[in-house]
């Protein structure tokens, strides 16, 4: 069982996409809910933080494995 | 979330001058921001309907040049027939292949988070442009029409 409410595979979207796209995600999802977010711009992993830091929706976990980012982020 | 404002001039018609303000526009509309953008002299190119922009080489050290060109094609190279045309098309599906969208694409962005775009009136007058070949969804207006945004802006460019 998956821990996030909603996916999106942002894989070989370039600044700004990533960030774009998950502001699109987010806005269908209800507050509360979690967004997961799967990236190749290595760039994501700061404009993420300050995306959150600025909209006020938490990053609950940023990560890197094989070359890709993961993110968690939940609506406020 | 927030109640912050950006305002910005676009002033340049060319591939690489095109994609600040479209970038930046909807980046800020996407955290928030109430967002403008004043389009003026070159700039209007990037409220045509078809964007039909070029990526220049000529008088431009700092761009590189795939395949070592620069050797093959130095300073006066730049300035071949076609060359701009070369370099657009080259720039062009180098940033499809690294997943950069296209100035198209990010206006849409911008036009859906709605991102108010106004076309310089003064501008459209004096290069006889018709305004029939502008997209749908913007305003027509002068500098006044500009400050009275952006003199409530938090952030302010000119591009």
């Amino acid at each position: 069982m998956s821990n996030w409410d909603n996916e999106l595979d942002a894989s070989g979207l370039n600044c700004p996409l990533p960030i774009l796209r998950a502001k699109k995600a987010l806005a269908d999802m209800s507050g509360g809910q979690v967004l997961h977010i799967i990236a190749t711009d290595p760039g994501s992993v700061k404009d993420f933080d300050a995306f959150a830091k600025q909209t006020g929706n938490e990053l609950m976990e940023s990560k890197e494995d094989g070359g890709k980012f993961y993110f968690l982020l939940k609506k406020a | 979330m927030s109640d912050k404002k950006l305002a910005i001039i676009a002033t340049k018609g060319t591939l690489d001058w095109g994609y600040p303000p479209f970038i930046l526009a909807s980046t800020a509309a996407a955290l928030g921001y109430d967002t403008e953008i004043f389009f003026t002299f070159y700039g209007l190119q990037l409220l045509k309907k078809k964007i039909d922009v070029k990526v220049s080489p000529l008088g431009n050290p700092g761009m590189p040049m795939p395949m070592a060109m620069d050797k093959w094609f130095p300073v006066l190279g730049t300035a071949i027939p076609g060359m701009e045309s070369m370099m657009t098309a080259m720039m062009k599906s180098k940033m499809k292949s690294k997943g950069v969208a296209s100035l198209e694409e990010l206006r849409s962005l911008c036009l859906e988070a709605d991102v108010r775009m106004i076309a310089c009136q003064m501008t459209v007058d004096l290069f006889d442009m018709n305004s029939k070949d502008f997209i749908d969804g913007i305003e027509f207006g002068g500098a006044a029409t500009f400050f009275e945004f952006a003199g409530e802006s938090d952030i302010t460019l000119f591009i």
